[in-house]
């Protein structure tokens, strides 16, 4: 009697497990755009990457949710004394999906490494021309300069040589640009005389395989038996391509996806109060801020720059222009990425002590001053007229007239670079994580020459020293070391007054788990999984 | 009749190099240089400002850009989007099918039930129904698509859950387009339910797009049978003693749809307008949709293409209607 109970039971169990693995799950994401294509090589915007994202994998990936490296298609690597060359040891037994009109013969392995990165690379490369032949990211992140070569030196090693030491290196090969492709679909699309085809339909070795493309409509993927990180909980990912912001957030409270980025700033607390959602939040990957160039009076004087610091409300700011969604900056980097100084205390808001230091720089009376605003909304500064407005308010009160300046966005730009402001608004989104990608870019002196992203035209020698020394070396603990003593210098010589990191917001469903926002703003799909 | 033909289209033929230069305008007009645009704000060097510039052929002299332009458009070559690298002709010829269905339902909806509300407020002028459609059709004729096509979501899809937010189709069922027409390729698919997923999903938009020329119609056919109901024949056959409604329906509407059929007509540049909202809203991936993607991409092929195509469209429709018009009333073909 216990035995047929028994027997009852277990084959209960596994009629019960059946049908459970029967039904297939299905995660909808509602995407705001559709991609321009499937090859994140020659992409750049962020709804194209996502699309791409979930089929591909790179030698480097960000942990989720972070900006630290971890390893991926490569297991390990080695850098040389001198830091020129890295040699990456790939991860066996890696499979290609297969899809319509193509089927791997092998596993991934060094080969299509270098057909990889040769494509944008090299010039004569067969496929350098296909779909276009812009590789807008490769070039801007100087990789086109920074490589010397890249060998195979056996199926699972390769070696990439750089023409002088680069720390982001590692970085960059963690972005999207940098995915894997397969050489043997490659060739074989070349052979049948489709090579666009390879950019049109995505073949790589991530956790999900690309089925269908409905342009403007729709993208679906399924999960990938064999992939190398084990196959993922979800059998079904969507993307149900919904360009309305309010729309997409009633399709999610409709329960018709699962997931939707980019909200209303306006419907944030509504979706808050939904009790079949959440709300995910993270800083991102940002910085706006206000460059006061050093080179024109008054702004020549520390004293006058730190007094401007002081002078504004920044909280006011957030509060009237982000809406809640945004953080004040107190660094040039955002809290999100390594190395940022959490011991900096910001400058306080105190008029009184500012309007002291200003008398002290001889300005007692204040002064006259331009004041440049963006034409444009960013995700680092959605209102910068307004924000202009606010800032200009303040410094009356000290006494300061603030003109109010703007231009057409690509002039803006190139007039900024110029350093032809006095005060003037921008921002910087990061690419990689890497703190270099901030203050490299655009606070060293090699980048303070005219029409370099340094706005402030701010050459400190320390500084930049620092940052110099900081790139060359690749050792993360000494570079952290050098790029917060970086950091206090820049706060204390207050070439920016920084105003806000821009807060990201996933609204998403309850039974959504595993899902982390990533602070350079992909949407990755790996892990997450849907509980009933 | 012949005469009347050529005067017409030889007017359709400048206004059509009007909206060819216009279109080619569209690019210099815009502001904004169009390389920056495409780098964003990382910024870009001036050698390679000068190569891109170049590759995008808009280094040359402005006129030998827009003959170039005019000649490849009358070749039917629309140039390739900037974005895909595919031929803009058949990315709108892949596209149009679903604003064609759109547009097409909305038309029916607008129709069947414009033309009756017209014809019975005229027919009852005065009574509280004729105030009751005067005042809708006024209210729907001011209504901003987006915060009625919002509106009904919110009401329908989000709170009633009777119908879908957006899209054409649930994303259970899935097919290969034949017709590009989703009511009728999902017919064809064999999977069960996907017809009723697609009518389901057609509702919305429809009443939102169908919205404005229902109150133009529902206007146009009761002004058009009042006039047509004061005429002396009508008057004649009433005092025949024929029944009302003969009267209505034979003597009088069909005087009165001359008209209306004209303004339905004229409606497709409104659809075309109202269709680039409504597809935003529902997600529906037609030409409207697409015109959106590529203004927010600086994709200046495709906004020229799409332009110039949809404008063509219009003025064909119109070419129509009028030689239509000629042909039914000669009164018009030979007025000078």
């Amino acid at each position: 009697m216990k035995r047929q109970l028994l027997g009852a039971v277990a084959a209960l169990a596994i009629f019960a497990g059946f049908t459970v693995a029967a039904e297939a799950k299905t995660l909808v994401y509602c995407s705001e755009g559709s991609p321009e294509n499937f090859n994140p090589q020659i992409n750049t915007t962020g709804t194209s990457f996502d699309a791409a994202y979930p089929v591909y994998n790179r030698l480097v990936e960000f942990k989720p949710g972070t900006t630290e490296i971890m390893p991926a298609l490569a297991d390990k690597w080695d850098v040389s004394d001198d830091g020129l060359t890295y040699t990456f040891h790939l991860h066996k037994g890696v499979k290609f999906h297969s899809v319509k009109g193509f089927t791997p013969t092998r596993d991934f392995n060094a080969d299509d490494v270098v057909a990889t990165f040769n494509r944008p690379w090299k010039a004569d490369d067969p496929y350098h021309n296909v779909s276009g032949g812009a590789y807008d990211y490769f070039n801007d992140m100087g990789m086109a300069d920074l490589l010397k070569s890249i060998d195979k030196v056996d199926d699972y090693t390769v070696k990439f040589t750089l023409n002088e030491p680069n720390a982001p290196f590692i970085a960059n090969l963690a972005m999207d640009f940098a995915a894997i492709l397969s050489k043997e679909y490659m060739d074989a699309m070349m052979k049948a005389g489709t090579p666009e085809q390879v950019d049109q339909v995505p073949v790589g070795t991530g956790p999900f395989i690309f089925v269908d493309y409905q342009k403007d409509a729709v993208i679906r993927y399924k999960a990938n038996p064999d992939y190398f990180r084990g196959k993922q909980k979800i059998d079904n990912l969507v993307f149900a391509i919904t360009p309305d912001a309010t729309a997409r957030m009633a399709k999610l409270q409709a329960g018709e996806c699962q997931i939707a980025p980019y909200p209303n700033p306006a419907d944030i607390e509504k979706l808050k109060a939904d009790p079949n959602l959440k709300v995910e939040q993270q800083e991102g990957l940002n910085v706006g801020y206000v460059s006061m160039n050093v080179t024109k009076k008054p702004f020549d004087d520390v004293r006058v720059r730190q007094a401007m610091n002081m002078a504004i409300d920044k909280d006011a700011i957030i509060k009237a222009v982000f809406q809640g969604a945004g953080k004040p900056a107190v660094n040039p980097i955002p809290p999100t990425i390594w190395s940022y100084d959490k011991d900096i205390k910001p400058y306080p808001y105190d008029p009184a002590k500012a309007k002291a230091l200003l008398a002290e720089a001889g300005y007692a009376n204040g002064f006259t001053t331009d004041l440049w605003y963006m034409p444009v909304q960013r995700p680092y500064n959605p209102d910068a007229k307004k924000i202009a407005e606010l800032i200009q308010a303040d410094l009356a009160k000290l006494g300061i007239t603030a003109e109010l300046k703007s231009y057409e966005w690509g002039e803006y730009r190139k007039r900024l670079q110029a350093g032809e402001h006095q005060m003037g608004q921008l921002g910087w989104t990061g690419d990689n994580g890497d703190p270099d990608n901030f203050m490299g870019v655009l606070l060293s002196c090699q980048s303070a020459r005219e029409g370099g992203q340094n706005l402030s035209k701010w050459c400190n020698k320390d500084f930049s020293a620092l940052i110099d020394e900081a790139k060359k070396t690749s050792d993360v603990a000494k570079r952290t070391e050098l790029y917060e003593k970086a950091q206090v210098i820049f706060h204390d010589d207050a070439p920016w007054i920084p105003i806000a990191h821009s807060v990201v917001y996933m609204p998403m469903s309850k039974k959504v788990v595993g899902y982390k926002v990533h602070p350079l703003g992909t949407h990755i799909f790996e892990g997450v999984d849907i509980q009933e | 009749m012949l005469r009347f033909l050529l005067t017409r289209v030889s007017l359709v033929i400048p206004t059509f190099f009007g909206v060819v230069f216009l279109a080619f305008l569209l690019i210099h007009l815009v502001p904004g240089d169009p390389v920056e645009v495409r780098v964003g704000e990382r910024g870009i060097d001036p050698v390679r400002h000068a190569k891109l510039l170049h590759e995008m052929g808009l280094d040359r002299p402005l006129s030998t850009q827009f003959f170039d332009y005019a000649g490849q458009v009358l070749r039917g070559d629309l140039g390739l989007s900037l974005v895909t690298h595919r031929p803009v002709l058949d990315e709108f010829l892949t596209l149009f099918p679903a604003t064609f269905e759109l547009a097409f339902c909305a038309m029916i909806f607008a129709t069947i039930l414009g033309l009756p509300a017209g014809v019975l407020a005229a027919v009852r002028r005065g009574s509280i129904f004729d105030h009751v459609v005067m005042g809708a059709s006024l209210t729907g004729y001011s209504m901003p698509i987006f915060w009625w096509g919002l509106l009904l979501i919110l009401t329908f899809s989000v709170n009633l859950h009777w119908t879908p937010v957006s899209g054409r189709i649930a994303l259970d069922y899935f097919f290969d387009p034949v017709t590009g027409l989703m009511t009728v390729d999902s017919l064809f698919s064999d999977q069960e339910g996907a017809f009723r997923s697609a009518l389901s999903h057609l509702i919305l938009p429809t009443v939102v797009l169908g919205t404005i020329p229902l109150a133009v119609i529902a206007r146009m056919t009761r002004s058009s049978m009042l006039e047509v109901l004061g005429e002396d024949y009508i008057r004649t056959a009433r005092a025949k003693g024929l029944p009302g409604w003969r009267v209505i329906s034979i003597h009088a509407l069909r005087n009165a749809l001359i008209p209306v059929v004209t303004v339905i007509g004229l409606q497709v540049g409104t659809l075309m307008g109202g269709a680039i909202l409504t597809e935003t809203i529902f997600s529906w991936p037609g030409i409207g949709k697409w015109l959106v993607e590529s203004i927010n991409r600086r994709d200046y092929p495709a906004l020229q293409g799409g332009v110039l195509l949809i404008a063509t469209l219009v003025m064909t429709v119109n070419l129509l209607i009028d030689l239509l018009y000629g042909l039914l009333d000669p009164r018009i073909r030979h007025r000078r």
